[in-house]
């Protein structure tokens, strides 16, 4: 019954979220502000996690298979495939859901509990349409960027690790990053990074613009966006895949 | 002028508000008062519409706001100004983009004419030169003073104030309480103010709506307040020891007991 309210609720703030903004100029203004706070200030960690990440697959799989019937090449398209297919978008997303979502949590739920929504209502302003639709637009046009940014720098960490400790030369790597190369999967990839992006802003505006109480209360909804928005992410994880690969 | 009728308001099983009924006139300072949970902020944002009513009805003048619309609602809440407890001023905006930003939302004036509203207003406040400091930056009667200027920023017909003096000096209280009821009487607002400090009773109070136990208890002027005979306004305005003095000619007078109605 909790379980079905609480969709339920989800679905009416959606539908007030999702309204004509009062004033095109300052919506847009919003999103600009959006796309920094919440994408720009975001490349750094997605930055340094997927070239860590693309150097720890290269040398977990160079390891795992030490076999002279397999080709060295295999190091470069495993590495590709790991990051574009799951890294990239869906592992990037969890993380984002932890940087991203209960940054949006509190800031709203800050913002709730002292009042500021109340004012924006009292002001005839549809206070959900306008916290929310931005940091969810935002999200969805810069997150793509960020999954493309992952991509170039986990090929790119799996390189330089192949580089310096020898396991693979470049020539071996960049043969089986090209090798058998699926354009559809950057799609793919980008397809989910979206819906990702709207799962995280959406569910973690959500639980910081219900939140009722102080402080304390304010912590519980950002703690509530980041597992919410991340058993989301998986979930919606596998519903993608199987839509779009099968 | 707002009038409430018959207003219920309840929280699950609990009965916040029982059939209260007032009418707030305009160009005069309306003081809701009562003790912390007797239900005065309950009413005062059951009228702004924060919070739905289970019974009665709400007029502004002559419009019946239960039953307007959302879009008219919204209209409506144009003409009305808040000052909250705690300002609720915007974290991440400058003073001046505070007070600009309901002409922002729904004017459609130059950017200039815009900052020389804000402007206009921030100096009606005693808030001059602050234009660019943040809340963060600001005292509590500051923000209060600012919260005033955004809420003054439309022209407002209605002014709603909560509990304005919470966490001020009496100094500072007095000075907020003089700057509500000048603009109040300056621009002919209808300003209802929700307060529990005796101070602004009776420094600004020009009709007075005592609220106990979620009921409307008594009405009537700040001079009526001194000389009532109801029991529970008495122990509400007579709660300090300098009160009960004048009052009785003993300060050790005790309090009634609180007996729930409820």
């Amino acid at each position: 019954m909790g379980l079905f309210h609480t969709i339920g609720m989800y679905v009416l703030f959606m539908g007030k979220v999702f309204k004509r903004p009062e004033k095109g100029w300052i919506f847009y203004r919003e999103v600009v502000k959006e796309i920094e706070k919440l994408g720009l200030n975001s490349i750094g960690i997605v930055a340094i996690i997927s070239a860590f990440t693309g150097a720890v697959i290269t040398m977990q799989t160079s390891y795992n298979i030490e076999n002279p019937f397999l080709p060295s090449y295999l190091i470069g398209v495993t590495a590709r495939d790991t990051i574009l297919l799951e890294f990239s978008s869906t592992i990037v997303a969890l993380i984002l859901a932890g940087k991203v979502g209960s940054n949006i949590a509190s800031e709203i739920g800050t913002m709730r509990v002292t009042e500021q929504i109340d004012a924006l209502e009292i002001m005839g302003v549809n206070s959900a349409n306008h916290l929310v639709l931005p940091k969810i637009v935002g999200s969805m046009l810069f997150n793509p960027l960020l999954c493309i940014l992952s991509i170039a720098v986990g090929i790119l960490g799996g390189w330089m690790v192949g580089l310096f400790t020898g396991i693979i030369t470049t020539q071996n790597y960049l043969e089986g990053v090209l090798y058998a190369f699926v354009p559809y999967y950057v799609t793919y990839a980008i397809i989910k990074t979206v819906a990702f992006a709207f799962i995280i802003t959406s569910i973690s505006a959500f639980y910081g613009y219900h939140v009722s109480g102080g402080s304390l209360e304010v912590g519980q909804s950002s703690t509530k966006a980041v597992v919410y928005s991340s058993v989301n992410v998986l979930l919606f994880n596998v519903i993608l895949t199987q839509l779009l690969l099968s | 002028m707002i009038r409430v009728v018959n207003v219920s308001k309840s929280f699950a099983d609990r009965t916040v508000l029982h059939n209260v009924s007032a009418e707030f006139e305009q160009g005069k300072t309306n003081l809701i008062i009562g003790r912390s949970g007797s239900g005065k902020t309950v009413l005062l944002k059951s009228i702004v519409g924060l919070h739905d009513i289970d019974e009665g009805d709400i007029y502004y003048g002559d419009i019946h706001f239960n039953s307007l619309s959302f879009n008219e609602k919204k209209n409506l809440r144009q003409q009305v100004g808040m000052l909250f407890q705690g300002s609720a001023l915007f974290d991440s905006a400058s003073v001046e983009e505070n007070v600009i930003y309901p002409m922002d939302m729904f004017t459609n004036l130059s950017k200039k004419e815009k900052v020389d509203r804000a402007d206009f207003c921030l100096k009606r406040v005693g808030m001059e030169n602050t234009n660019n400091l943040y809340p963060s930056e600001l005292s509590g009667g500051m923000k209060k003073r600012v919260a005033i200027a955004r809420a003054i920023a439309l022209n407002p017909s209605f002014l709603f104030c909560d509990e304005p003096n919470s966490g001020l000096d009496p100094l500072t209280s007095i000075m907020i309480d003089e700057l509500i009821k000048e603009i109040t009487e300056e621009y002919g607002i209808t300003t209802i103010v929700n307060t529990h400090d005796m101070n602004s009773v009776m420094g600004i109070g020009d009709k007075i709506i005592f609220i106990h136990d979620g009921r409307k208890w008594w009405e009537g002027t700040k001079e009526e307040v001194l000389t009532s005979d109801n029991a529970e306004l008495n122990d509400f305005v007579f709660a300090s020891k300098l009160a009960k003095q004048i009052r009785y000619g003993n300060a050790n007078q005790p309090i009634r007991p609180y007996i729930s109605l409820g």
